[in-house]
């Protein structure tokens, strides 16, 4: 077996027993970028120098036994809006092409205090706005399973990296499902953790009442491992939650008895394409055989969850992205006249069409005269999507649906119709407003081949019952 | 389209949003905002007279500190990036006459 086909706590094991040296990792992880970016295209940028370094230093750490994580050497891939110093961050914009961070996010920091390689930058939707990896200024991201088709987004980079094995498992953030989605769309596990667990410090934010940095991996376990790496609190984002529960992997048990599982109604009706709902009931049937309690309920107001959305996270976008102008980084337009107009040419050559749809939606709403009608109202419906979901968990300990209503989409269908593109994020974002962590698990795939995932929701706080639920899932799947 | 947005409000969004659109993108920008806002009015289907705007989940508190330095000076490293500069400082363009 390819060392490229391992999972990252299998080939930690054998870095650590001497079996694999990181170099060779490394190396096998850079000839299959090598290899599948042609066809796939899911980094901006490799850094191979850098990477060839840092294993030998890692190697080095892990022989003196300074480093004896579990994710000891083995390589990574990081979204490009997480910052890392030293290596160009360019979120996929234009209006960041040149941006080298002088510093690292903290959730990067964490991984690389345990050891990880990084190997590159993984390709996103432009500042992370769209569900496709379509809007990247620097090409689409191809779907490992079918190149035709997206790898979802706006993660689509490290989704595909990993789904590809040009990556042991990557880090993505999550707005308003992309992690979850992409995770679907390309077969492989999503965690978007509770609001404020990961640290959103060097995550260029996007909507930042919603953004979440959280692992993308070949299975629950990698995933609970990263997670329990990345997480910490952090007194450099003002909303880190202080919390002693991190030890996630403690939750990888093989057990579901008992376990009160909630599938909303609302989730399995119209849109819901025939086949993702098969698979989504049949995952849920094997959760009941191994003793867990399924029911389904009516959660209510889903329908209201991506209107408020697109209110809210425009809103935050037009004023987090007000930074980018043309001063302290990044592009600057050439011709200009005055201060002003520097300003204004440099956002409308920096930015995409669908940053500056939602920059103006953003600002409109924000806007006297409209804020009380679509920002504050767009608050409130928040506080009852809040409400909705307390009362979906008092009664059970997971929510179990889709995480996305179809399979990937073929390239170029979807920016047609901003829109309909918005719906397709109605299992997901509802989550982000609530401050929920949720999970993807592969649970099968339609008859053109394309992956299904599951989406599994927890209360906040409690990612631990979604990963065991989701680990009884796959080990359940795979003993069949 | 039940929202209509005038050429007025486009042009008063990219004063806002200190964006400078080309008279085919405003046309765009029209069309699109008012497909959006047409949409989100779908949110006036719900009473919300006694529901109070939810901004964070948790109760956040402020964060108190001591006023002390910790980062290094690292304004070396923060210029590089800045698409011209002069003796340490950002350059703009001339704004004080």
């Amino acid at each position: 077996m390819s060392i490229l086909e391992l999972t990252a706590l299998e080939l930690g094991r054998k870095i650590k027993s001497g079996e694999v040296a990181v170099l060779e990792a490394v190396k096998a992880s850079l000839d299959q970028i090598r290899k599948k970016e042609p066809a796939i295209h899911a980094y901006v940028t490799v850094d191979e120098q850098r990477a060839v370094k840092a294993a030998e230093t890692v190697q080095k750490m892990i022989d003196n036994k300074m480093l004896t994580g579990p994710l000891a050497g083995v390589p990574v891939a990081v979204k490009d809006n997480l910052c890392t110093k030293d290596l160009l961050t360019t979120c996929s914009s234009n209006i960041l092409y040149n941006f080298v961070p002088g510093y690292t996010a903290e959730a990067v920091s964490n991984l690389e205090k345990a050891g990880a390689v990084i190997l590159g930058k993984t390709n996103m939707d432009e500042f992370a706005m769209g569900s496709t990896t379509e809007t990247s200024a620097f090409g689409v991201t191809r779907n490992p399973w079918n190149p035709d088709h997206v790898p979802g987004g706006s993660s689509g980079g490290s989704c595909a990296a990993v789904a590809s094995n040009e990556c042991f498992y990557a880090l993505g953030s999550d707005t308003g499902g992309s992690i979850r989605q992409p995770s679907s769309f390309c077969g492989v596990t999503g965690i978007k953790p509770t609001y404020g667990t990961v640290s959103r410090y060097g995550l260029i934010a996007y909507g930042s009442s919603l953004d979440q940095v959280g692992p993308i991996g070949k299975n629950v376990s990698d995933c609970a491992a990263v997670l329990e790496v990345i997480s910490s609190y952090d007194k450099k984002d003002s909303t880190s939650v202080p919390r002693k529960d991190l030890d996630f992997t403690s939750a990888l048990v093989n057990d579901v008895k008992g376990l009160r599982i909630g599938i909303p109604r609302d989730y399995l009706g119209e849109g819901l394409d025939d086949e993702v709902r098969q698979a989504v009931l049949d995952g849920a049937q094997t959760l009941k055989e191994r003793g867990a309690v399924v029911e389904e309920f009516d959660l209510s107001l889903v329908e209201y969850a991506i209107p408020a959305y697109y209110v809210i996270a425009s809103a935050e976008a037009s004023s987090n992205l007000s930074r980018f102008d043309g001063v302290k980084y990044g592009l600057r337009a050439k011709e200009y006249e005055g201060l002003h107009q520097m300003y204004k040419k440099s956002r409308s050559e920096g930015f995409g069409p669908e940053v500056k749809r939602r920059i103006m939606l953003g600002a409109f709403v924000l806007s006297s005269g409209y804020y009380d009608a679509y920002y504050l109202k767009a608050l409130r419906t928040k506080a009852l999507i809040k409400q909705a979901f307390d009362k979906a968990f008092a009664e059970y300990d997971v929510i179990l649906g889709p995480a996305a209503p179809t399979t990937a989409p073929r390239l170029g269908e979807s920016l047609k119709d901003p829109l309909k593109m918005y719906l397709g994020d109605i299992y997901t974002i509802s989550v982000n407003l609530a401050g929920l962590p949720a999970m993807t698990v592969p649970c099968g795939t339609d008859k053109r081949g394309l992956p299904i995932g599951l989406q599994l929701i927890g209360d906040c706080f409690q990612e631990k019952k979604i990963i065991r639920a989701g680990y009884t899932f796959e080990q359940t799947r795979e003993g069949k | 389209m039940a929202n209509m947005i005038s050429e007025e409000i486009i042009d008063y969004v990219g004063i806002l949003a200190k964006l400078e659109l080309s008279q085919a993108e405003k046309e765009e920008a029209k069309k699109d905002m008012g497909r959006m806002l047409d949409y989100i009015d779908k949110l006036n289907e719900l009473d919300t007279s006694s529901t109070e705007p939810m901004s964070h989940i948790f109760s956040m508190n402020n964060v108190f500190r001591e006023d002390i330095v910790t980062n290094g000076d690292n304004r070396d490293d923060i210029l590089k990036n800045a698409p011209e500069q002069k003796e340490g400082a950002f350059k703009v363009p001339k704004t004080v006459e």
